[in-house]
Parts: C-alpha cells; structure tokens; sequence
C-alpha cells in the first residue's frame, strides 16, 4: 500500500474525482511489483478487483452500491466471465473509499446512480478479471516451465493442454499476486460469453431473508449511542433556541446537542428513548423568509415561465414559430408534475465514531466517495484519517447518492461526543419532510399542422427547477441545466425519438426553496409524461391511430421505433382488446436505453382504474442478467405508478406537508398489474437499467385512461383528480 | 420490566411498557430482522407473529406482548431449515433491496397458516405490506410456489 500520507481537502477530493469521472486512470495494476497486497483476511490480491483464498474462494470487488438493483450481481458476472472462475465460489465485498484513495483511485467511480452501475465500468472491470486470469495462469505456466499460451483456465481450474496436467486458482494465488500485471489484456468477444446474459441468481438473498443482513439502520458498536434528529422544518431555516433541561432527565437521554445551524439531536441509550424525548423537547425555529412560499406560490412562479421570453434552449431545428403562426390547424395544452420523496423502506442513517485524529462512518450510501467527502469537511480531518465503511441499502432511488446530509449530521453529533460511536437514525416523519425532491415542472406544449394533418411544428416549454442549479452549479452549461432535457435531447444517451420539421424545446428555470434532487429516472418522468401524452393528443387531433402517428415521426429512430413495435406487437395492437379494457403506448430513450411500454387497462364508475397488464420492452444493448432487468422492469413500474396515482409533496408555510405513508402512499400488491418484459438487447452499447422503464409506465397509463374515457389527464398524481388505482 | 417470549425464548425487557414491541425486540433484545419503516402500522416492514397471528410490532405496547408467543424473522426457519415461504423466496429470487422482506415473508407466512393455498385475492386482501422497490410480481409468484411446498 502507499505509505505517503495523503493530504487532501474535501474541495481538491471532490474535484479530483469528478475530473477522472468518466472511469479513466485507473490504477488497475498493484502499486509494487513483486510485493503482495492482502486483504484484512491476509488473502493475496491478484489486482484490485479480485482476492482468491487458499480455499479456491474469489473475493470480487465492488466498487458500486448495491441497494436492491442487483448490480453487485451484474458486476461480479463481468469480473467472473473474464476471470474464468467457478461461479460457486464467487462472493463479494466493497472497498472503502478511504483505501481507493490511497491508490489512486483503483476502483474507479463509487457513484451509484443515473443507471450508471454497469454501463459506465463493465469495461475496466472485466479488464480486471482479465489481467487476474492472465496472472494466475502465468504463475501456474511458471511453476510448471511451459509457456502460458499451452496453459488455459476454467471454472478456477488451470490446465496445461500438452501433459494435462491442472492446478487451482488457490494454489497459485500467491505466486500470481507477485506478478507484474500485464498491461493489454484482449477482453472476449460478446458471442463467447457464457456467464454475462444468463440469468443467476443474485449473491445477496440469502441474508436478506433470514434477517440477518444487517442495514445501516441495524448496526450495533461497542458503547454506541443513538441519535434522533430534526432539522428546521422549512428548508432554510434555522434553530432559535431549545430547552434541553426539559428533556434531560428523560430515560436513557445522555446529550441534547445542537447540530450545525439547523438541527437539534437527542442521543440515548436506545433510538426510542431518543425519540421520546425529541418529540418532548421544546424548539423553537427561525424559520426565516421561506415561511411564507406554498404550493400555490411555487405553481404561479411555474405558470408564469411557460410564457416567459427568456429560456435555454436544448433541441431546436426549424422554425417553430413560423410553423405555428402558419398551421393550418394547432394544439395546445399545459402539464404539471409535483415533488416527490423517494421514501426507501429504511429511513436515512449513518453511524459516526470521532475522536480527534480519527472520523469512521458506516453507512448505506450510493456513492461511497460523496459519504467520504461528507465526512471528510464535516471531521474537518484529512483523507488519511477518515474512512466510511458502506452497508447495503435499504433503497436509495436517488436519496442516498448526490446527498449525505445525515452522513453531515451523524459527523456533526459524534464530534461533541468524542470517542463514543453514535447512530443517527431519522424518523419517517423527518425521511418526509427533509428529502431531496423529484423537481417541481410545468410544461406548456403546441403542435402545429398543416392542412393534411401533418406535423410540422412541436414547441415543448418546460418551466421548473433545475437540479443541477441547486447540486452541483459548477456543471450548469452557461446557466443551462441540461439535465432538464433528459429524453428530449437532439441526439446522445437522452434523445428523443421523433423528427418533426419545426421543433423547438426550451426551459425557463424557475427554482424554488425546496431542495431538488435526482429521483429514479431524473428528469424523464415528467418529460415522459408531457411528450408522450401530448403526442397521443396529437394523434387524436389528426384522427391517426397513436402508433401510426409515431412510426410517422419515428423513421430516422429505428431504435426507438424497434421496442415501441415490440410491445404493440405483443399487446396486439390494432386488434380489439377484452371486453372493458384499453389500450395506451409511451416510448422514450433514457440512460442509453431504449424502453417502451404497452399499458392495458379498465375504468368503472369513470374513476376506478385497474391496470391489468403492462408491457415493458428494453433495449440495453447488452443484457448482463435478464432475470434481474425483468424485476427492475416491473419495480420500476410499481416505483412509477405510484408516484402517477398516489403521490405528491406539497408545501405549506414553507414546508412539506406530507409525513408518512398514510399521505404520501405507494402502491400494494392488490394494485400491481401483470408485468411482461421483453428484453431485446441490440448490442455495440451499453445501456442502464434500474431506471429508464420507469417514465413509460406513466404516460402509457395515462394514454389508456384517455382511451377508456375520452379524458384528458395532464397533472400528476391521479389522485387530485379523484381517480383511485384498484 | 416487561417478560417477553420470542422465538420460544423468555428474556426480561427493562424498557417503560409503553415501548412498542418492534423496538423492545430491536433495542432490548437485540434481534434486527424486524425493521422500522413508518411508525404508523402503515408498511407492516415490523411484522412479527404474535401467538400465530401477524402483527405489526411499530404500535403495539411491549406489555401487550406480555405472556405471548412472539415469533420474529430469526426464528421462522425450524433446525436450521428455511421455512418454505424463505425457500420460495430463495427459489424466486425476490428480495431487492430486502429491507420490507423480513415484514412480508412474516406476514404471508401467517397467511398460509391460515389458508394453506390462498387465492390471489386472499393475498391481495392479506399482504399490504409496501415494498418500495416494487417486487410484488415476484412475491406473488412465491407466494403460490410456497403454498404448492
């Protein structure tokens, strides 16, 4: 390992990894030729990425989350394709973010979000179990004294072609862990893969069934205390005063502190006794100029963007305003889509352990690096006394990536306590009402047609947040979020998969006080539901069936049209559906992936939905495990439907009014429809998964629920309509 | 000082009586598997059984679980063999994340109980637990698989 001692800042850290963000430079070889890196177990390293035991066992490093989307899996089926090891023998563990810099970032990016988990490293991963293979061969060719190119290996076994003669991968692990890396490791041809595509189980369901996966909510340290929290209410705001003596004396109570310029903690023996006496303990809020901003306010603000002059443009091809004032016919109409918490099962956490040369933090983060960083400015130590050890999530879908505000927090308390390890664990209340929300977005849309019903212009103005503006305002392009385009773009891993002649998408951004963040599938879900549902209108106002009037626009896409015909294929399209039941259609192209989904529903009493069956169609270029993108096909659209029916945040007096499930539900399996994936990987690229099925869910429900009742839905969630999912 | 029985153990909780079980169980006992989700009885991610019957544990007093059969996740599984809802749950490969998991085994474990081959109705007025990451499609399907173990 590096002995130099790393002095690094959290600003020189930050943006030290976004610059080698793209998965460049990594340090895939060991630091010291001949010198044998081991883990704690004292195994041999062969490289970063894979450990092999005496015990034939493969230890496969991960550097990404796992938080239910299965790409611990996918990963370790990379490393093991190349590495040629026995599948049987495969487990996992995650590096800390501590070592990776240490070693100049050997496992590349943490990051665990925008559907990056595989796509983004599926390459330097398999190059390391390459290189692995190609070192434990080598050793095994060196012991023997035959040239390498007469050794092969399989299922962790190396032999030697011309005698026959075989080994172990454990036997030689120690041998190879000596060997200079080699450098131009040639990865397999696709049509050779015999692990990558087939559908294995996952590496993680053991535990989780018997209760003993242990959860960042679950941990337990030798003389830990823990910690409930609140913050101010209103973003912004922060603490006046508190009254600790009133809670004191409380059961179990050991500290009332103050954390940062906004939250107070009670740290007990036990999280309920801690609860106990928050929920006891008199605050009182500045709750500063954000006190009076409302839901009605933020849509005004919202209202007043679609007809602004000033907006960043992102796709614009024509004229879109000489088509409009010249159609011979014009539609128009406006769509809204609110905020949304994530709401994963287990409230956010973090266990922090301070003294004062020392910061240890364990976590269930999607982005290690960022819970580093978090700890790293919040200890005020340096990066080679900090260290963040990660926990398997119990859900993410955006919260526990960009953002480690708790991770803050815990830091914050464990510092006025030193030496004693403490878990901050937030109420669901407090999960509520201090998310990072899915952004706030109205869009205004007008087609235009000439006098054959032709489309000849499309203006889409989005007037909302920006999520890069309130996260990370060093990535805006000139002020420009283009991340508000997503699956509305000219061309790239977010296009939109239609050609109109005039064609202009603008945002006029339009923040507010409520803190944004990325929520499963970003910005596709609102863009999803304004595009494809307006399309549909679109359809109806030339009196075109929905998928013909696409396939008209779609010709230059193939890729988009392929699994949007997919899914009306299998829906039988065109063809009289049961008695009762109607059809609806949504494509969009998100996170390099093409997806499409066929929605088939009934309406009783004009407000009763019941979504029979979906039909989810994706391209990913390549399909690593098709057992786990059939579950995050049909998990996502439960994600989706949810928030399409169920869900929305809304702010009064400056705060969010929804506290726990009974006001912000998620759909029960009562509700589920029958969900059929058609997985159609094209390959020559790399798509994401846990996210882009989910924004077709919505619209393509929405297009039905027109179908069946002639009505026109343009706001999210269904609910305010007094429609209800049965 | 509440007596608690679980997993055929009896073990003597100091906490006030009016600490729900689920943290009597997690704090005092020191068995995790049951998991705070909501508080509020509302995503049944606490469910345990109480003398056969599937509760949720966030709401309910510990001294109501006084004299009672409590059975959390760690004690589902007989000798060391899964129970057959674990099984199907392996067989099928449902946890995603797995944090609602231990909740929904424990309550479609009491459905089967009582009524060895449900219906999807009877599961779907029975199981309301929330699963965020939505594997409800797959839970159904072990559902049906274990009632055919």
């Amino acid at each position: 390992m590096i002995s130099d001692t790393l002095k690094i800042s959290r600003r020189s850290f930050v943006i030290g990894t976004a610059a080698v963000g793209g998965g460049i430079a990594l340090g895939l070889h060991i630091p010291f030729g001949g010198r044998v890196v081991r883990a704690q177990d004292g195994a041999p390293e062969i490289n970063a990425w894979v450990v092999i035991r005496p015990d034939d066992t493969v230890v496969i490093r991960i550097a990404r989350s796992e938080m239910g989307q299965g790409s611990l899996t996918g990963l370790a089926q990379l490393v093991a394709e190349e590495l040629e090891c026995d599948w049987a023998k495969v487990t996992t563990e995650y590096p800390t973010p501590g070592a990776s810099v240490k070693r100049q970032r050997a496992w590349g990016d943490f990051s665990t979000g925008g559907s990056r988990g595989i796509r983004s490293s599926h390459e330097y991963v398999r190059k390391g179990g390459a290189t692995a293979r190609t070192m434990l061969i080598q050793a095994a060719a060196n012991a023997w004294g035959v040239p390498a190119s007469e050794c092969s290996a399989a299922n962790s076994v190396i032999t030697h072609g011309p005698s026959g003669r075989t080994t172990t991968f454990g036997k030689v692990a120690e041998a190879a862990a000596k060997l200079t890396p080699p450098t131009d490791v040639a990865l397999k041809d696709p049509k050779d893969w015999k692990l990558i595509g087939k559908s294995v189980k996952r590496l993680d369901t053991m535990k989780k069934l018997t209760g003993t996966q242990v959860y960042g909510a679950d941990l337990k340290l030798p003389g830990m205390l823990n910690a409930a929290i609140k913050d101010c209410p209103v973003f912004g705001g922060t603490v006046k005063s508190f009254e600790a003596a009133k809670v004191r004396g409380m059961p179990g109570v050991r500290h009332v502190v103050q954390v940062g310029d906004s939250g107070v903690a009670v740290v007990a023996d036990t999280w309920w006794q801690a609860k106990t006496a928050l929920d006891a303990l008199p605050i009182v809020w500045d709750e500063g100029p954000n006190a009076v901003v409302s839901s009605a306010t933020i849509a005004d603000m919202l209202q007043a963007g679609l007809g602004a002059d000033q907006a960043f443009v992102a796709n614009e091809n024509g004229d879109v305003k000489a088509a409009i004032a010249g159609a011979a016919k014009t539609v128009e109409a406006v769509y809204a889509y609110p905020f949304l918490n994530h709401a994963p099962m287990e409230p956010m956490n973090a266990t922090a352990l301070y003294t004062t040369d020392r910061c240890e933090v364990w976590v269930p983060t999607q982005n290690g690096e960022a819970a580093f960083a978090a700890a790293l400015e919040a200890s005020g130590l340096p990066a080679d006394q900090c260290e963040v050890y990660k926990i398997h999530l119990g859900g993410g879908f955006g919260r526990r990536g960009a953002f480690h505000d708790y991770v803050t927090q815990a830091v914050l308390i464990a510092k006025q306590i030193p030496g004693t390890p403490v878990k901050l664990l937030w109420s669901r209340e407090e999960d509520m009402t201090h998310g990072r929300y899915h952004p706030v977005t109205q869009c205004k849309l007008v087609g235009a047609f000439d006098a054959n019903n032709n489309l000849i212009g499309l203006h889409m103005r989005i007037s909302g947040q920006s999520i890069l503006a309130a996260v990370r305002p060093e990535a805006l392009q000139q002020g420009r979020d283009p991340l508000v385009f997503q699956g509305l773009n000219p061309s790239g891993e977010m296009a939109i998969g239609y050609s109109v002649p005039n064609l202009l998408i603008d945002h006029a951004m339009r923040n507010t006080h409520v803190p944004p963040g990325f929520w499963r599938g970003v910005n596709i879900n609102q863009n999803a539901v304004y595009l494809e549902c307006f399309i549909d209108e679109l359809a109806h106002a030339a009196g075109q069936d929905a998928l013909e009037f696409r396939r008209k626009l779609m010709s230059k896409h193939p890729k988009h049209l392929a699994v949007l015909e997919a899914v009306a294929e299998r829906a039988g399209w065109g063809t009289p559906a049961p008695q009762g039941v109607y059809r609806g259609l949504a494509q969009m192209m998100a996170f390099n992936s093409y997806v499409a989904a066929c929605a088939e529903i009934s309406v009783t009493d004009g407000n009763k939905v019941k979504v029979h069956r979906i039909i989810g169609a994706t391209d990913p270029g390549y399909a690593v495990n098709p057992a786990q993108i059939e579950r995050q096909i049909s998990g996502s659209f439960v994600y989706g439907l949810s928030a399409l029916f169920l869900e929305e945040c809304t702010v009064k007096d400056g705060r969010i009014v929804q506290e726990n499930f009974h006001t912000f539900d998620s759909m029960r399996i009562a509700q589920m429809p029958k969900v059929e994936s058609i997985i159609m990987p094209s390959g020559g690229f790399w798509g994401g998964i846990g996210e882009p099925t989910i924004c077709v869910a919505a619209p393509a429900v929405l297009n039905a629920f027109f179908n069946a009742t002639g009505r026109r839905i343009r706001s999210v969630p269904l609910k305010n309509h007094g429609i209800q999912l049965v | 000082m509440v007596r608690l029985t679980i997993n055929g153990s009896s073990i003597d909780v100091n906490v006030d009586p009016s600490t729900p079980l689920l943290w009597a169980i997690r704090e005092q006992v020191g068995l995790t598997g049951t998991k705070y989700g909501c508080g509020m009885a509302l995503c049944g991610a606490c469910t345990v059984h109480v003398d056969g019957k599937a509760v949720r544990s966030c709401m309910l007093p510990v001294s109501a679980g006084e004299g009672k059969q409590i059975t959390t996740i760690e004690g589902l599984a007989a000798g060391g063999v899964l129970h057959k809802v674990q099984q199907a749950w392996l067989d099928h490969d449902v946890p995603q994340c797995g944090y609602c998991q231990a909740g929904m085994i424990m309550a479609v474990a009491a459905l089967l109980k009582d009524k060895p081959t449900p219906t999807d109705a009877d599961i779907d007025a029975t199981i309301t637990n929330i699963c965020r990451c939505g594997t409800f499609q797959q839970v159904r399907e072990a559902i049906h698989a274990a009632a055919r173990a």
